[in-house]
C-alpha cells in the first residue's frame, strides 16, 4: 500500500498538485486560481479594499460576475426597488466597469442568474480549474472535476489582487455510492442521506470526491447538485471525475474551448479522475438502492428523515447538548416528536435555488404537477429558473405552462427564496417545502420553517399540501 | 489587520452546537457595501424580539431578555465559548465583521466549519480550538462565575484560566505570523509575484483553454 499511495493520486492531489505555485515550510501553499465568480453581496468590500490599496485585479479575465442573491424575481420593468439593494447592484455595475471581466451578466440581461448555474452552462467552469467566488455553494462547481470552494471577503480581495490564495491542503474523503437509485430518488436525497449520515461536520477539513456506479450514472444537473451540498456537509469542496457526461455537457457552451482546441483540452480533462489504488483518508460507502426520497424536519441539514420515517424523539437521547439541540429544533419548527414525516402539512414552496433550479430539476418538478394542482392550504408556489438561459429553455419546453396552470408562480431568474434577501420569503411559522440547501432558522425569512426536499418532492407537496412519497404518485 | 497578542477578556458562553453565519449575520444586512456597522445586528433574531431590517435605530428595539449576550454580567465580553461547528454555513465575512464590530476578539470551540475559521484569520479574530471537554468545563466556570475571564497568549498558544491554569492550543505557524505581526497578507504574496507569473505562463502554455 505504501507504495502505492506515492504514485497513485486522487484526483483532488491531482487538480491541487497542478495549482501549486509554491509551498511553505509548514505546508501553506500559494494556489493558483482560474476562475473567479462574483457577485453583489460578498464583492463590493472587496472591490474597495482594492482601491484603498491602490491595487489592480491580477487577470480580470479570470473574472465571471453576476448579480443574484439581492435581485427581485418579478416586476422586473420596475427595476429594484429597495434602495439598499438597488446600491449594491449598481456598485457590482460599477466595480465591473472600472476594473473589468470576462464576462459580465447584470441584472436584466437575458443570460443573467445564480452564479453557480450561469457559471457552468456558459462553460465558463471546466474540468482541471480551481474555482473560487465568495458563496460557499462554490463546491457545485466541483461536478466537473474543477477544485471550486467558496470563499470570505478578504480571499476575493486577495484572488483579485494576486490571483492566488494561501491554502493548506485538505483531507480527503471518498464517498462512494453503488447500485441503482429507486424511482424518484434524485441526487438531493443521495447528499441529505450522506448528511443525515455523517453529519454536517462530518466533511469538515475534507475535499469530498463522490464516486460510484449511481454517481456515474447522474447527469451534469445531478452531480451538481451533489457537489453544491458538499458545503452542507461541512467539506471544503465536493469533485466528480471527468467522464462521457463531462465532456458532452461542455462540447458546444460559449466560453468553453471550440474545435480543435476541445479535443485537446477533452484528451487532457479525461485524466481527470483518481488512480486505481488511491488512498483517501476517508471512505464512505452507501447503497444507492437503500436510499429513500429525504426530507429534512430540523434546522440543520443533518435533521433529515427518510419520507417514510417520522421526527425523531428528544427523550431518546442521552447526551445533553445533543438533546437540547434537538428540543430546540423541534420548538422552533413547530413539531411533535415522533409526527410522521407524510403528516407534515406545508404553507409554502419554493422551487429553486443553486441546488436545484436547473433544467433537470424544472421538469422533474412539472412531470409531477402536470394534470394537478396546487392544493388549496398552500399559500405560494414559486418556481424561480436558475437563469435567463433555464427559463427560457423551459418555456420552450412549456413547462412554465404547466407550472402556472396548476397555480404555481413563475418567476425570474435569481437566489430568491433560498436565502431571502429579496422580497421573496416566509412569514413567522410559515412551513415550507424547498429544494434549496439550508434549513437554518430564519434561512427563509424570520420564524419561517424550511423542510429541503428534491424538485419533485417540493411539486408533490404543494400538490398534496403536506409531505407525500413521490413513489406512491 | 489589527495585532493580535495577548487578550485577556470577560467570556459570554453561547451554548448550542451548529451555530450558523446566518443567525450570526442575518441576510438583511448583507445588502450594506460596508464592512463597519454590523454590531449592533450580531445575533439579531436571537438578541431583539422585533424582526430587524437596516436602517432601524437598535437602541429602540426589544431585547430578548434571555439571550445571553443581552445579560449585564456578559457586557464587554471579547471572548465567545461555543460549541461545534461553529460559523458553519454561509461564507458571508459579515459574520466575522459583526462579532467583531461588537467587541469580540477570540472565539473558543471544539471546532469549526473551514470557511468561518479561514474568515476569522483574516480578520484578526482568534479561533481557539479546545478539547470538547475542556470546553465543557470552561462552561460551567463561565455561568458559575460572574466576570469569568479568560487570558488568551497567541505566541504561547496558551488559554489561560484565573486560576492559573493552562491549555495550549494548535495555531498554523503562517497564520500566527500574521496575526501576530499584523500582516498584510496581500502584500505578502505579492512578493512572490515572479512565481506566481511564472507559474501562469507556464499553465497557459500547457492549458490555454483555461485562459481568455
Amino acid at each position: 500500500m505504501q507504495s502505492q499511495s506515492t504514485t497513485a493520486r486522487t484526483l483532488y492531489d491531482k487538480l491541487w498538485d497542478s495549482h501549486v505555485v509554491r509551498q511553505e515550510p509548514d505546508g501553506t501553499a500559494l494556489v493558483y486560481i482560474d476562475r473567479h465568480l462574483v457577485h453583489e453581496v460578498t464583492s463590493p468590500q472587496a472591490f474597495e479594499g482594492l482601491k484603498l490599496a491602490g491595487r489592480k485585479p491580477w487577470r480580470p479575465g479570470s473574472i465571471v460576475a453576476t448579480a443574484d442573491h439581492n435581485t427581485p424575481t418579478r416586476d422586473w420593468d420596475q427595476g429594484i426597488r429597495d434602495p439598499i439593494s438597488r446600491l449594491q447592484v449598481e456598485t457590482l455595475d460599477a466595480n465591473i466597469r472600472e476594473f473589468g471581466a470576462k464576462a459580465y451578466f447584470p441584472f436584466l440581461d437575458s443570460r443573467q442568474g445564480i452564479v453557480h448555474v450561469i457559471g457552468p452552462e456558459q462553460g465558463a467552469t471546466l474540468p482541471g480549474m480551481t474555482v473560487v467566488c465568495g458563496d460557499s455553494h462554490t463546491s457545485t462547481h466541483g461536478a466537473f472535476a474543477a477544485l471550486a470552494f467558496g470563499i470570505g471577503t478578504s480571499e476575493v480581495e486577495h484572488v483579485l489582487a494576486t490571483q492566488t490564495l494561501n491554502l493548506k491542503k485538505a483531507r480527503s474523503m471518498l464517498v462512494r455510492v453503488e447500485g441503482r437509485l429507486g424511482r424518484g430518488v434524485t441526487a438531493k436525497d443521495i447528499v441529505l442521506a450522506l448528511i443525515g449520515r455523517i453529519g454536517t461536520a462530518g466533511g469538515t477539513g475534507c475535499a469530498i470526491e463522490f464516486a460510484g456506479s449511481a454517481i456515474r450514472a447522474l447527469s451534469m444537473e445531478g452531480r451538481m447538485t451533489l457537489c453544491n451540498m458538499a458545503i452542507e456537509a461541512g467539506a471544503r469542496a465536493g469533485m466528480v471525475a471527468v467522464d462521457d457526461t463531462t465532456i458532452d455537457y461542455l462540447r458546444g457552451r460559449a466560453f468553453a474551448p471550440q474545435g480543435p482546441l476541445f479535443e485537446r483540452a477533452s484528451a487532457a480533462w479525461r485524466l481527470l479522475a483518481s488512480d486505481a489504488g488511491a488512498r483517501f483518508d476517508v471512505v464512505v460507502d452507501m447503497e444507492a438502492a437503500a436510499i429513500e426520497p429525504q426530507v429534512t424536519w430540523g434546522t440543520s441539514p443533518e435533521m433529515v428523515a427518510p419520507v417514510s420515517g417520522r421526527v425523531p424523539n428528544p427523550a431518546a437521547l442521552d447526551e445533553p447538548v445533543r438533546r437540547t439541540s434537538l428540543e430546540r429544533a423541534l420548538h422552533y419548527m413547530g413539531l411533535q416528536p415522533d409526527t410522521p414525516i407524510t403528516n407534515i402539512a406545508i404553507d409554502k414552496v419554493f422551487i429553486g435555488s443553486c441546488t436545484n433550479s436547473r433544467i433537470e430539476d424544472l421538469r422533474a418538478a412539472a412531470e409531477v404537477v402536470k394534470g394537478r394542482s396546487v392544493a388549496g392550504s398552500v399559500k405560494l408556489a414559486l418556481v424561480v429558473p436558475g437563469s435567463g438561459l433555464v427559463k427560457r429553455q423551459a418555456e420552450a419546453e412549456g413547462l412554465d405552462q404547466v407550472f402556472r396552470a396548476a397555480g404555481f408562480q413563475w418567476r425570474e431568474p435569481g437566489c430568491s427564496m433560498c436565502l431571502a434577501m429579496n422580497d421573496d420569503r416566509l412569514e413567522p411559522g410559515e412551513r415550507c417545502a424547498s429544494t434549496s440547501n439550508r434549513n437554518f432558522e430564519g434561512r427563509q425569512g424570520t420564524g419561517g420553517r424550511t423542510h429541503l426536499v428534491s424538485p419533485a418532492m417540493a411539486a408533490a407537496a404543494a400538490v398534496a399540501g403536506r409531505f407525500v412519497d413521490i413513489r406512491t404518485l | 489587520m489589527e495585532k493580535f497578542t495577548i487578550l485577556d477578556g470577560v467570556v459570554a458562553p453561547l451554548d448550542r452546537p451548529n451555530v450558523d453565519t446566518d443567525a450570526i449575520i442575518p441576510k438583511q444586512f448583507l445588502k450594506s457595501i460596508k464592512r463597519t456597522g454590523f454590531g449592533p445586528n450580531l445575533f439579531d433574531e436571537w438578541r431583539y424580539l422585533d424582526h430587524g431590517e437596516p436602517g432601524m435605530d437598535n437602541a429602540q428595539r426589544p431585547l430578548n431578555p434571555e439571550f445571553v449576550l443581552n445579560q449585564p454580567r456578559y457586557r464587554g465580553a471579547q471572548i465567545l465559548l461555543a460549541r461545534d461547528n461553529f460559523g458553519c454555513g454561509s461564507s458571508r465575512e459579515h459574520a466575522l465583521w459583526a462579532l467583531m464590530d461588537f467587541g469580540f476578539r477570540a472565539v473558543i470551540a471544539p471546532s469549526y466549519a473551514d470557511i468561518f475559521h479561514n474568515n476569522s484569520y483574516k480578520n484578526g479574530l482568534l479561533p481557539v480550538v479546545l478539547p470538547a471537554a475542556v470546553v465543557d468545563e470552561l462552561f460551567r466556570h463561565t455561568v458559575a462565575t460572574p466576570g469569568y475571564r479568560l487570558t488568551i497568549d497567541l505566541a504561547a498558544q496558551k488559554v489561560v484560566t484565573p486560576e492559573g491554569r493552562a491549555f495550549g492550543f494548535e495555531v498554523d505557524g503562517f497564520r500566527k505570523h500574521c496575526l501576530l505581526e499584523g500582516l498584510d497578507e496581500i502584500g505578502l504574496s505579492l512578493r512572490h509575484a515572479e512565481e506566481i507569473r511564472a507559474f501562469e505562463a507556464r499553465h497557459r502554455a500547457s492549458q490555454p483553454w483555461l485562459f481568455d
